[in-house]
């Protein structure tokens, strides 16, 4: 027996008294079975009934893919009722992914030749949706065609179908070129936001169009004056504003025709002016016109007043209480702040304000706004309320806020004390958050800061009394006490308060540190360095110390161990060493790493002239990225080769001691000018057969000095070249002490040797550079 | 551009969804949960931009229903809020009582 179908409504009734989910579900299977069958039957009269059910189906998440032939079928059919539901059941459950939907592109192409408007709406709007790149091939010839009809219903879906298809095919866009500039002339002003939408998207895709349509930017100006300035409208009108969607779309266009187009903006400098004066600011509506405006005369070339006039309306948009206009204005102030810096000044202490904000989205623009903010003559009372936002902020923001603080402090610090009082604040409110090398450059800094020692080591050892918590705040604190210790227990410093420090005091704090199971093993390797440096420092007995350093010499921590047990041994068998290396370390050059620290300190016990000239040289060797001349540098900074080296130095870099082989090359003088003598001495180790060692010597004979002497070298692509640092960069007058340098290449190919050096130095006032090529090189240097 | 339109009542239940770039229709059910919830989390004096991936999302609250916009960068915040309202507006015309009913309409 035939059941026959209800209708829609009834299905949503039945649907609706269902109580439970479960009931719901049941209701709805039955329901889809009686149209499965149904559609198996094919009943031509009902069939858009049961698709209409279907779809309805289909919208509360059921699976409705059995319909989609029905779709092409009812689609087909020369009903409009049929049409319509077998449009949209396309429209919905048809997509890019099923082959299906190929089928239906006859039919639009029928559809749309029709002449009956609401068909052709009907295919147009499908094929807005769901075409695919190959309908919309086929089918661009016909939209073009209707684009041009009478009648605005059929003309505004023309055009946004013609929107969907350049955004799916790029290449048809000069189809639709010719018809927008007839298209502009259109008073229905659906048609017309169309258009504009369409010429925005082809603009966008081809600098060809966007040079194409700059010549209708007289007319976009115009349409855009007429709408500001004709009255109340009634059609067009929200909240007062005459078409916020149209002008907001024409500010945009005009923005990408603008852009970089000299002649394009002055035309529109005018209409821009006016738009922002004139417009309405109580309601929403004219806010957002208001910002479009403001972020067209911010792209494209204006003149300076009007930039001045639209930062001035993003200040505006600061004061007001509505927090969605507030946001917007951060935004774009955010994005002004780099090009136009002294006007957003004006407005800094509304931004400040906004960090109060309880507002996430709000308070993180604030930030970054106030943070691009900072200059010198502001930078103090910026960075005080940057440090109360950093007590109170949300932990997402906190280490952004942080590294913010220290950047604008290491740029602009008026002071150095207050650049460390800023930097230890900040340690101590959020040191959990800072980035890494904030503890390097902090020690770099005290320890450039000779004059604040006394100060830092002070304020470093209170605020590690009351807490030992924060990671970065410790390392510092037990790197300064370790250096600084006696400047502590001196007694008094004017800057701060009279702190009176036992030794033992200091002492039980730093093994605190070392004890607690908050400490990372990085801070606790600190803290027994800086109870090793005490050691030299304090003028009590060191058992303390001595325990402490042989009980940690079994520590399970192989980096603690080790340094436990070297320290042991400075105390046992290098005692009359310990002085020499624990003594006070040089500046560290800026850029050095944690090892380099290390490695200098344990080399202090060469001569510290010695590690003065190796340092403006080491940071030309650290740049590996110098390619000057093809010269590569060593990246460690290597001890110098002079004889000044005593044979106990402690080399932590394996480098090859060259002691003057056995000479079976003979010497190569190369350069002689003035007086400066430069002598090339090879060596072939005999275990490496690639490697050639060449040491360059220099001797000055004249009576004046050479200074900043600097070599360097290039060889061809297929050698590898180090330059080791030079003995020194003063070539001494009258046959004085000879500079050297020591040359590595490695030759695997064994090709024939060519070297170019180039010398730079002053002589008698004048600085001279030298460029040549090395010829007659000996054959058994690269053989 | 406009990348989705959503409208959510307050038990997060998707009444209507539109997407105008194609999503999976697993991965649509993800992001609709995320959505309303950083949605629903809000309280009133919070503005109604939401930073979300690489959208931006626009919503507005309407007694029991949050209507949320997701657009990408090059879209103007304050005329998707106006647009949010207008449509509301036109279907309250077209259909009387909108809120309480599920509107079947075809965008």
């Amino acid at each position: 027996m035939v059941v026959p179908s209800s209708k829609l409504q009834d299905l949503i009734e039945e649907i609706r008294g269902a109580k439970t989910q479960a009931q719901e579900r049941e209701v709805i299977q039955k329901e889809c079975a009686h149209i499965r069958a149904s559609f198996r039957d094919g009943d031509p009269l009902h069939r858009h009934r049961q698709l209409a059910k279907l779809l309805y189906v289909h919208m509360l998440g059921y699976p409705a893919h059995f319909g989609q032939m029905e779709c092409l079928k009812l689609i087909a059919s020369p009903r409009f009722t049929d049409k319509r539901v077998g449009y949209l059941g396309a429209m919905l459950l048809l997509d890019e992914r099923q082959d299906a939907h190929l089928l239906i592109t006859n039919s639009i192409k029928n559809d749309l030749s029709q002449g009956i408007q609401a068909v052709q709406g009907l295919a147009l709007c499908t094929l807005s949706t769901v075409g695919s790149a190959e309908m919309c091939r086929d089918l661009a010839t016909e939209v073009e065609k209707l684009l041009l009809q009478p009648g605005p219903y059929v003309r505004k879906k023309a055009v946004l179908t013609a929107v969907h298809i350049i955004r799916k095919v790029p290449e048809l866009s000069n189809i639709f070129l010719p018809p927008c500039a007839q298209l502009l002339h259109e008073r229905h002003h659906g048609v017309l936001l169309g258009t504009i939408t369409l010429i925005t998207e082809l603009c966008e895709r081809s600098p060809a169009a966007l040079k194409h349509f700059r010549k209708v930017v007289p007319q976009l100006v115009q349409i855009l004056w007429t709408l500001v300035t004709t009255g109340y409208s009634t059609e067009h009108s929200i909240s007062g504003v005459s078409d916020p969607f149209l002008q907001v779309q024409i500010l945009r266009l005009l923005r990408i025709l603008g852009r970089n187009h000299e002649e394009s903006s002055e035309t529109m400098n005018d209409l821009l002016a006016q738009v922002a004066t004139n417009t309405d600011t109580s309601r929403n509506a004219g806010n957002a016109v208001l910002f479009e405006t403001v972020l067209t005369i911010m792209d494209i070339r204006s003149v300076a007043g009007l930039r001045v006039l639209a930062v001035n309306i993003l200040g505006r948009f600061l004061l007001n209480s509505d927090k969605n206009i507030r946001y917007v204005a951060l935004t774009s102030l955010l994005r002004v702040v780099q090009s136009d810096h002294s006007a957003v000044q004006r407005h800094r202490p509304t931004v400040v304000e906004c960090l109060r904000e309880p507002d996430a989205s709000l308070s993180r623009r604030a930030l970054e706004l106030s943070l691009a903010l900072v200059n010198s003559s502001n930078v103090r009372a910026m960075t005080q309320e940057l440090q109360s936002f950093l007590e109170s902020c949300p932990p997402d923001l906190r280490a952004d806020c942080a590294s913010g603080i220290l950047l604008a402090a290491e740029r602009f610090a008026p002071t150095k004390r207050w650049h460390i009082d800023t930097i230890l604040r900040v340690l101590t409110m959020a040191g959990t958050h800072v980035r890494d090398d904030a503890v390097a450059n902090l020690t770099q800094l005290i320890g450039g800061a000779q004059e604040l020692h006394a100060y830092s080591v002070r304020r470093l050892y209170s605020a590690l009394a009351e807490d030992i918590s924060q990671q970065p705040l410790v390392q510092v604190a037990a790197w300064c006490i370790g250096e600084y210790g006696d400047l502590l227990l001196e007694g008094s410093c004017e800057e701060t308060e009279p702190l009176q420090v036992e030794e033992e005091e200091v002492l039980a704090l730093l093994e605190k540190v070392l004890q607690s199971h908050m400490s990372l093993p990085a801070t606790r390797g600190y803290a027994l360095t800086a109870l090793m440096k005490l050691s030299t420092r304090l003028r009590g007995d060191n058992n303390r110390i001595r325990q402490v350093v042989s009980v940690y010499g079994s520590c399970l921590d192989v980096e603690l161990q080790q340094r436990a047990v070297e320290y042991n041994a400075l105390f046992q068998k290098y005692d009359y060493m310990r002085a020499a290396i624990l003594e006070k370390m040089p500046l560290v050059e800026r850029g050095g790493t944690q090892d380099e620290e290390a490695k200098e300190s344990k080399e202090a016990q060469h001569s510290e002239a010695a590690v003065i000239p190796t340092e403006p040289q080491t940071s030309k060797l650290l740049d590996l990225l110098d390619l000057l001349d093809g010269t590569s540098g060593a990246a460690q900074p290597p001890p110098p080769l002079e004889p000044s080296s005593e044979g106990t130095s402690v080399h932590l870099l394996d480098l090859p001691c060259v002691s003057p082989a056995p000479a079976s090359i003979p010497n190569l003088k190369v350069f002689e000018r003035e007086g400066l003598q430069l002598t090339l001495s090879f060596v072939r180790p005999p275990g490496t057969p690639a490697l050639l060692l060449i040491m360059v010597t220099a001797i000055n004979t004249s009576e004046a000095d050479v200074t900043h002497f600097v070599c360097q070298a290039a060889v061809p692509k297929s050698f590898q070249l180090q330059l080791q640092a030079p003995s020194g960069d003063t070539v001494p007058a009258q046959g004085g002490l000879p500079m050297t340098q020591l040359l590595r290449i490695l030759n695997p190919k064994k090709a024939p040797l060519r070297l170019k050096l180039r010398l730079t130095y002053n002589h008698f006032g004048q600085s001279v550079q030298e460029i040549f090529e090395v010829n007659n090189l000996p054959v058994e240097t690269w053989q | 551009m406009i990348k989705f339109f959503l409208m959510v009542n307050k038990q997060g239940q998707t009444r209507l969804s539109k997407y105008y770039e194609h999503v999976e229709i697993n991965k649509r059910t993800l992001l609709e949960t995320e959505v309303i919830k950083s949605c629903l989390s809000r309280s009133n004096e919070q503005c109604s931009f939401i930073e979300f991936k690489d959208f931006k999302l626009i919503y507005r609250q309407y007694a029991a229903l949050f209507i949320v916009v997701g657009v990408n960068d090059t879209e103007n915040e304050m005329a998707i809020y106006e647009f949010i309202h207008n449509f509301v507006e036109v279907l309250d015309e077209y259909f009387s009582r909108v809120l309480r009913s599920v509107p079947c309409v075809q965008l």
